[in-house]
């Protein structure tokens, strides 16, 4: 099965190892016939219309807004719908430097997205901690405080990088169990089981 | 400068002078608060705006260097004052001569541990409560261990913290409530779409009615100061692009500039006329993006739609030459990094050609406009007293009437030979602060128009030395931001890093006043009033 979006062929993507491994996943646990039917059509149209969580406390922030404008024009994937509240929104574009005391205002943000959520680090800083990695205040990456879907490099990436990234999120939802894992906070509590000494609330 | 030399031993015979580029006076910090009341207040003198506060750890003395400025005549004086208690060290604040010397010197606390007796906001500014450690001192502990990322939310005060002396002399702690016990306080950030970034003010409110505003930062606050004591000076220039993002040539500009004048290197024409074109064309993007996210902000999200397009291909002309969108890194020390592409002149010709009409489509879309005429006038008028007093430049500053424009008063590179106006206006509001940004576009435009094509030939970078060791010794230089007025103070101890960078930014300040202004106002103008200042959140905390 080849994962994919419209107009862009197969082979044109990276880390397709990544998605195949997901359809392997897929396959060996098998599904049946009505639920794995629902399941296509609901992530047809989750993939579809991805809503952004306006988050940004930086400079890559600042191109997140340019995708937004006519020019790169985000609404052509249906992800334009920026919302404001984590409440409505699909996935955190985490596009920025993360400090230790937005920390844990970012996870609080992140625990308030309703399920299934994604986060993409967008940029050298939410990667690594870029080129404040060395400072006091700044933390080292931001998959040390949420689990990660997409990582997106640059400084700030290009908005045609951020829409590639968007499509790379989108094509992961598309080989998900909607009626069967994504709902049901698996996620988190593989995440919580990888980074067992610390304590969240 | 003789004059205020002899003024100031007369009335205060310990001081002490040292020559420079700006006249550095010592004071005892005893006599300090007097000698601050003086040079304010006496006719002669005047100065009455505080440009920054320089926290400096010399590692036998802590100490502050303070930059005053004239605004009638533009003379700069600065004064060090020191202490040589390492367990407690306190200064005099001097807090109710200069308004934002209250947040300067919070600064100055957050970062170095000195105490100011009588500031009235004795708490960490960027850093929280259980923060361990001043992170500036030079015996800092940089380990993770020491500071772990936190885990659990902030703890957070209602209160602050006064330091009084009584009459024996000794140093008593107070305590102050933030609130009054019935006050409404409403939290409005860091995550909110109008606090343009993560910044987060704690508003009291009565009705509709803002009572106080409790302005919070430190959200992206990135320690570049602390990074720069550790780079070699070559290295230290990237961060200027990531600090206001949008006058990130204006800030290379600064620090490259800084550091010539440190080496004595002279760099050649071609280099200066090509800096100045890109600062201008910055501003010109810089003020685009204001006029389009403040517009959304009021909830006409078209206008963004316009401004970007300027603003886009301003960012290509950029591309081209420096090889990024945003993060340029184009000014270096002895000139810039690459030669102009054989298109920029083309190109910024087609921009110029376009820029009147789209001047004019802003205009009529936004300004006359009869809501935006409405939601902007008379909202948040800022007198020019005290946009002096709270260190507002800028456009702000000048919507105020005070003309506080760096390429004007202390030209540098070659503004000093071209013609334009300083765009003054006097009414204060958001809206003047609005109209101004859009005239200093057209201004920013005959600015380009004149050298455009005039670009003379020459190397566009000088040679300088494989390894960069400035002199020992202290230089501080200023430039014209998209946003105020932008200072670096550098100091030097003889080796290939600074010994101590300070970036002195112009939206701390504009972040700073917003509690002045909406005290009384509706909730509603916080959002008018916070944006139309248009400060960058990283540049407040660097
Ligand atoms: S990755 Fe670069 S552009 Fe993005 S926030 Fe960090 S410093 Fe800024």
């Amino acid at each position: 099965m080849e994962v994919t979006t419209k107009s862009m062929p197969y082979e044109a993507w990276k880390d397709n190892e990544y998605i195949e491994q997901l359809v392997e996943e897929l396959k060996a646990n098998g599904t049946n016939v009505i639920v794995g039917s629902f399941d296509k059509l609901i992530n047809w149209g989750r993939s579809n219309s991805i809503w952004p969580l306006t988050f940004a406390t930086s400079c890559c922030g600042i191109e997140f807004v340019s995708l937004g404008a006519a020019r790169y024009d985000m609404a052509r994937f249906g992800w334009e719908v920026a919302r404001s509240s984590p409440r409505q929104a699909d996935f955190m574009m985490v596009a920025g430097t993360i400090v230790h005391r937005m920390a844990p205002v970012m996870r609080r943000l992140y625990d308030q997205l309703a399920e299934p959520k994604y986060v993409i680090a967008t940029g050298s800083c939410a990667i690594s901690g870029g080129p404040f990695r060395n400072s006091y205040h700044v933390v080292k990456g931001i998959d040390e405080i949420v689990p990660v879907d997409v990582y997106l490099p640059g400084c700030p990436p290009r908005p045609e990088a951020m829409i590639y990234a968007i499509m790379q999120l989108s094509r992961k939802m598309k080989v998900e169990k909607f009626f069967g894992g994504v709902n049901r906070k698996e996620k988190i509590e593989e995440f919580l089981a990888a980074h067992p000494e610390e304590s969240y609330d | 400068m003789a004059n205020i030399q002899e003024k100031i031993t007369k009335l205060f015979p310990d001081a002490t002078f040292e020559e420079g580029e700006i006249l550095l006076v010592n004071i005892p910090d005893a006599k300090w608060h007097d000698l601050a009341k003086c040079l304010k207040e006496d006719a002669d003198l005047h100065f009455d705006y505080l440009v920054t506060i320089v926290g400096m750890d010399w590692k036998d003395k802590f100490g502050c260097v303070y930059y005053l400025r004239s605004t009638t005549d533009n003379v700069q004086i600065s004064v060090k004052v020191t202490t040589e208690d390492r367990e407690n060290p306190m200064l005099h604040s001097v807090s109710d001569v200069w308004n934002i010397a209250t947040v300067y010197e919070r600064e100055v606390y957050d970062f170095f541990g000195i105490i100011f007796i009588n500031n009235p906001d004795m708490r960490r500014l960027f850093l929280s409560i259980d923060w361990k450690g001043y992170p500036l001192r030079k015996d800092y502990d940089m380990s993770p261990e020491n500071n772990p990322v936190p885990r659990e939310n902030e703890r957070q005060e209602d209160v602050t913290y006064t330091y009084v002396e009584n009459e024996n002399g000794k140093v008593e702690k107070k305590t102050i409530t933030l609130f009054e016990p019935n006050d409404f306080v409403v939290n409005i950030g860091p995550q909110h779409p109008a606090t343009h970034g993560v910044l987060r003010f704690r508003t009291a409110v009565d009705g509709e009615t803002i009572k106080k505003i409790d302005f919070y930062s430190g959200y992206i606050h990135r320690g570049i100061e602390k990074l720069c004591e550790g780079l070699t000076y070559p290295q230290t220039l990237h961060f200027m692009d990531r600090m206001d993002y949008f006058s990130g040539h204006h800030y290379h500009h600064a620090l490259c500039m800084v550091y010539e004048k440190a080496l004595g290197i002279e760099i050649s024409r071609r280099a200066q006329v090509i800096r100045v074109l890109m600062d201008e064309l910055a501003r010109i993007a810089s003020h685009c993006l204001f006029l389009g996210t403040y517009c959304m902000d009021l909830g006409a999200t078209t206008m963004l739609f316009y401004t970007l397009r300027v603003r886009e291909q301003i960012l290509d002309i950029m591309e081209r030459t420096c090889g990024a969108r945003m993060t340029f890194n184009y000014g270096c020390i002895g000139g810039v990094m690459q030669d102009l592409h054989p298109d920029f002149v083309k190109d910024v010709k087609a921009l110029l050609a376009v820029l009147p009409a789209n001047i004019k489509e802003y205009n009529k879309l936004f300004i006359g406009n009869v809501i935006a005429k409405g939601r902007l006038e008379n909202v948040g008028s800022l007198s020019r007293e005290d946009a002096i007093s709270y260190g507002v430049t800028g456009p702000s500053g000048r919507a105020s009437g005070w003309a506080c424009d760096v390429r004007k008063t202390h030209p540098y590179s070659i503004y000093g030979e071209l013609d334009f106006e300083e765009v003054v206006y006097t009414e204060g509001d958001s809206m003047s602060r609005t109209k101004l940004r859009i005239a200093e576009m057209e201004q920013s435009a005959r600015i380009i128009e004149q050298l455009i094509d005039n670009i003379p030939e020459g190397e566009y970078c000088v040679k300088v030395p494989k390894v960069i060791k400035l002199p020992a010794g202290h230089w501080f230089q200023m430039v014209e931001g998209c946003r105020g007025v932008f200072g670096v103070y550098i100091e030097s101890d003889g080796g290939t890093s600074p010994a101590r960078l300070k970036l002195a930014p112009p939206c701390l300040p504009l972040a700073n006043v917003v509690d002045h202004l909406t005290r009384g106002s509706k909730i509603a103008d916080l959002i008018t009033i916070g944006g139309s200042l248009d400060y960058i959140v990283p540049d407040i905390d660097r």
